[in-house]
């Protein structure tokens, strides 16, 4: 009878529907990273570039991965970085 | 001119034959001259859901090693006049037909059909890469559920990676009252993950099931809500612009049942 009554009054969990498409939408972003290296390659070295701008940076330091948690995805970077220029070049 | 369009899915079972076998009866209805060839090497089903079971002499595998030549193992389909079948082959080897082979089939089929559909096996090995070869235009069937939906991404982007830019997308299988209530994924759910061109909705209907058993594809009963989603496709694969299905509308006694948890 509770069971009727929430219907009725629409006291609503999330719907499995709902569930699925944000599921989804993370897993994918995973997929189509790890399927394409070469992007993550691109992106990393593009990134790169900019941060050259700034700083020194050990380039054989660098790491760009995507992380997960249980309901987002996160572009992590770690880059260690040797010295800051006055201005940026 | 000639299209080859492959029927792909990644996922196993979402209906890439049936969806074969529609729009190459549907086609063939039309008027068009219309090849089908089967790929999935082993597992042959094309022909029984087209009821040509018994009329197989020689398959693809006969025709790509040069033993016969294709015209020798097309079945051509009595009530469907303009519609041909090259069987596959029941052998295991799933290796035994190579892109470079089938690229070669197609360019001389070509010359003689409109049309050229290709069925694809599930997975993204070898079969996959056959199947999609010659093709210019790639149709991905999927299901409005988790796994399907996912293995439609990949097959998408395994596609664009082959420099396949023609793809398109049906939904199979589609349930709307489940999908109204919020319990599978909507139409537009998935038209936002995959972003592709949607060419048709086929519902789920228990219809597919009786004319397979019948071995005369569903497009072909009048009354059927899948039948006429095919018809649906098969007129946007030939240009013509046409408004999607409307979801049947749930009746007044099966809402108040769903309500009351009976259902
Ligand atoms: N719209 C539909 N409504 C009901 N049943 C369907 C529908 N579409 C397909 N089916 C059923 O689903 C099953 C799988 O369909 P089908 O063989 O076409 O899939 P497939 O993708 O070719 O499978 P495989 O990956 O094994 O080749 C069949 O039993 C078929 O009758
Ligand atoms: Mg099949």
């Amino acid at each position: 009878m509770f069971d009727v009554l929430m219907k009725i009054f629409g006291k609503s969990e999330k719907k499995s529907g709902e569930i699925a498409k944000e599921r989804l939408k993370l897993v994918l972003i995973q997929d189509r990273a790890s399927v394409s290296p070469e992007v993550m390659d691109k992106l990393k070295n593009e990134i790169l570039n900019v941060i050259l701008k700034y700083m020194d940076v050990n380039k054989s330091g660098v790491e760009i991965t995507l992380a997960n948690d249980s309901d987002s995805v996160a572009l992590v970077a770690n880059i260690p970085v040797e010295s800051v220029h006055h201005s940026p070049k | 001119m000639c299209e080859i369009i492959v029927i792909t899915s990644g996922k196993g079972g979402v209906g890439k034959t049936t969806t074969t076998a529609n729009i190459g009866v549907g086609l063939a209805i039309r008027g068009n001259r219309v090849a089908l060839i089967d790929t999935d090497t082993g597992l042959r089903n094309l022909d029984l859901l087209l009821g040509l079971e018994n009329r197989i002499m020689y398959d693809l595998v006969d025709v790509t090693s040069g033993r016969v030549p294709y015209k020798k193992a097309l079945v051509r389909h009595k009530k469907y006049e303009t519609l041909y079948l090259l069987p596959t082959s029941q052998i295991r080897d799933k290796s035994s037909v190579n892109p470079e082979q089938l690229i070669s089939l197609c360019e001389e089929m070509k010359k003689e059909f409109e049309y050229i559909i290709i069925d694809c096996p599930a997975g993204i090995e070898q079969g996959f890469k056959t199947a999609i070869a010659a093709a210019d235009q790639a149709i991905v069937v999927t299901m409005p559920e988790i796994s399907a939906v996912r293995d439609a991404d990949k097959i998408i982007g395994e596609l664009g990676r082959a420099d396949k830019q023609n793809i398109k997308l049906i939904v199979n299988r589609m349930r709307y009252q489940m999908s109204e209530k919020g319990d599978m994924l909507g139409i537009e759910d998935i038209n936002e993950i995959l972003s592709i061109e949607c060419i048709g909705i086929v519902p789920d209907d228990e219809a597919v099931i009786t004319s397979t058993n019948k071995g005369d594809p569903v497009i072909n009963m009048e009354k059927s809500i899948a039948g006429q989603a095919y018809r649906n496709i098969v007129g946007r694969i030939c240009g013509e612009s046409i408004p999607f299905l409307k979801p049947p509308k749930e009746g007044f006694f099966s809402k108040l049942k769903r309500l009351f948890g009976v259902l």
